[in-house]
């Protein structure tokens, strides 16, 4: 029993108990048509808002106001880039990975450079990055219909006893976002910075370092992101990345990351990314309008922000 | 013409140097704006006239308005991010109900801004933060337009039509219609003693409660005034436009916080400028499109230029600082 209430305690279990509740909710509705169908489509899909999820959870970590609204035009461009490099031979796979894992890393490393350079609050600095790398995307892409390499598309729709490869892949990934976050110095240095920048460069802490890092880190998760969509939905697209906007900040927040900064939690990014997704799903099952299911959508995030974000009332 | 905000004036500086920095700081936004007319005035001179102007800003009235709805939720130490769909919410709204059934439209429409202010009390007593519960609100008004007006369509009062393309002697009716709304939010916010106050919930807010205010009355005010300008916006849009479509307000998001950036606003602090948000908004609309066509840049360059744009601005917003200090 007090393992059960240990693990009750934890700000994360409530993202897997909605997703469980949403899932359970779509089963009892097809009348447990689907449910195992529905678990491998959602672990699917929620890998890429995992991804970018972490990569998120670690810039809000650094404090308020930290966070990456470039990463929709950044999963776009390192889509196009990928499918570009690649060719559709699978020969070129690793290296067109590499390629929007460095476009990536570069427009993180930019956003850096325009928060550090011009002062400018990051939300604005990563918002004028977005429109740029928005307008390149739109230019480079234009009518681009490469396919991606067969390998590739099957790799990104690879499973293995129903689960797919790839979320196992993440799992490893995100544990080991876990345990760099806090285990390792860089870690820590994050929740430091999260928790009181000025106490933590008096300790010591790199934190320019330490923060251009985070950046260049968010943005390459960015551009694997998209590569991994491009293969998935086989083909790159201008607005592949554009509902990851949401869903990455989301998932940070309904995982139990503070918004203010200095405590994360990446269980929780999982937890609520499958929520989103299996949320999704329930609505397209009972078959409700676009409009109706966007409503919903919005509601019950605004819902979950309010029953999560009661506590966080010391700042 | 100068578009320094009293409260962001700092403390007076015996330094003459810093005065001027401050005022060229001020000046900005009217130089930037100037910078673009002057290029625009260079590469096509016939733009430079009473249907040029008409023509190049046709579409500046609804930004400077949502521009003007993002600036009272910064001034309030927040961000609306789903001011864009809200915009395309009420554009539907307008192009269907309030035409065929005005009552139930300006309900709708009042209600609106009602849900507004219920947001900016929820913000405030849960301590949530605003850009997420934003962000899930702009699917709510996406979703709630798209319900309205499921196809792109509907047409706009005739009321509203004949406001929109009414045609004054000498000066354009959209730089007219931004005077008018710079000089009105400029009263009401930088002139009044509650608009102090306002200011002030974003400056410091403890202060202001230790004094007696209420926060919550003031975060109400500022979210509901968003609302209130949003709606304007909104309409102002399908006045010019016609008719609608669930999609037509989603730029407006990242284009009314540029806006508010480029006019001289922070995001902390409280410290805005009406006058400079109007600019801003000006300055992105001219840059965006008329400019690069004189320019021959393919229309693909137009959201590069707003970014280009807002980084040149504060790059020399932090040169000039450096010399206030």
């Amino acid at each position: 029993m007090a393992s059960l209430r240990m693990v009750l305690e934890k700000p994360w279990i409530w993202s897997f108990v909605g997703a469980l509740v949403v899932w359970l909710a779509t089963v009892a509705f097809t009348g447990g048509y689907g449910a195992g169908g529905m678990v491998t489509a959602a672990l699917s899909l929620a890998v890429f808002t995992v991804i970018v999820g972490v990569g998120q959870m670690f810039v809000i970590t650094l404090g308020p106001g930290n966070v990456d609204l470039s990463l929709p035009a950044n999963i776009g461009l390192a889509s196009a880039v990928a499918m570009k490099v690649m060719g559709g031979s699978d020969s070129m796979i690793v290296v067109g990975l590499l390629a929007a894992l460095a476009c990536g890393a570069a427009i993180g490393a930019i956003n850096y450079l325009l928060i550090w350079a011009l002062r400018i609050p990051p939300i604005i600095a990563t918002l004028s990055a977005s429109f740029i790398i928005q307008s390149v995307d739109i230019s480079y892409g234009r009518g681009l219909q490469i396919k991606p390499p067969p390998g590739f598309a099957d790799f990104t729709n690879w499973q293995v006893l129903g689960i797919p490869v790839l979320a196992m892949l993440t799992v490893v990934f995100t544990i080991g976002a876990a345990l760099a976050l806090q285990r390792m110095i860089y870690g820590r240095s994050v929740l430091a910075i999260g928790q009181n920048i000025r106490a933590a460069w008096l300790a010591g802490v790199h934190v320019g370092r330490i923060r251009f890092l985070t950046y260049t880190l968010c943005g390459a998760l960015g551009g694997i992101d998209g590569a991994l969509l491009a293969g998935y939905f086989r083909g790159a697209n201008v607005d592949i990345g554009n509902e990851y906007l949401l869903a990455s900040i989301a998932v940070v927040v309904i995982g139990g990351t503070s918004v203010a900064g200095g405590k994360a939690n990446v269980p929780g990014v999982w937890g609520a990314g499958l929520f989103l997704v299996l949320l999704l799903t329930m609505l397209n099952t009972f078959g409700v309008s676009a409009g109706v299911r966007l409503v919903l959508t919005g509601l019950i995030i605004v819902g979950v922000i309010t029953a999560a974000g009661g506590e966080k009332a010391v700042r | 013409m100068t578009a320094i905000a009293p409260g962001t004036l700092p403390k007076s500086s015996p330094r003459g140097s810093a005065a001027r920095a401050r005022l060229l700081r001020g000046l900005l936004p009217a130089l930037s704006l100037a910078l673009v007319l002057i290029a625009i005035a260079w590469l096509n001179p016939r733009a430079i006239s009473y249907f040029g102007f008409n023509l190049m800003l046709n579409l500046a009235i609804p930004i400077a308005l949502a521009t003007i709805a993002q600036m009272f939720v910064i001034a309030g130490n927040e961000l609306d991010l789903s001011i864009g769909t809200f915009v395309g919410f009420v554009g539907c709204v307008t192009a269907t109900w309030l035409r065929d059934a005005p009552l139930l439209g300006i309900l709708v429409l009042i209600g609106s801004i009602g849900v507004y202010a219920l947001l900016g009390a929820l913000i405030h007593l849960r301590n949530l933060p605003s850009i997420v519960v934003t962000l899930g609100m702009s699917f709510v008004w996406q979703g709630l337009a798209i319900l309205v007006l499921p196809k792109p369509g509907g047409k706009a009062p005739d009321w509203l039509l004949a406001i929109m393309s009414f045609k004054p002697p000498y000066i354009p009716f959209p730089i007219l219609a931004a005077l008018i709304i710079a000089a009105v939010v400029h009263f009401g916010l930088m002139r009044t003693s509650y608009g102090v106050i306002l200011r002030g919930s974003g400056g410091n807010a403890a202060a202001l409660r230790r004094a007696g205010w209420s926060l919550l009355k003031t975060k109400i005010v500022l979210f509901a005034l968003t609302g209130l300008f949003g709606v304007l916006s909104g309409m102002a849009l399908i006045g010019i436009t016609t008719s609608a479509d669930a999609n037509i307000g989603n730029g407006y998001t990242l284009l009314s916080i540029a806006g508010v950036i480029l006019g001289g606003g922070e995001f902390v602090g409280g410290r805005v400028s009406p006058i400079g948000a109007v600019l801003g908004a000006l300055t992105l609309a001219l840059a965006a499109s008329p400019l690069l066509t004189f320019m021959h840049i393919p229309p693909d360059w137009q959201v590069a230029a707003n970014g280009a744009i807002l980084i040149i601005v504060l790059a020399a917003r932090v040169l000039i600082s450096r010399r206030e200090r």
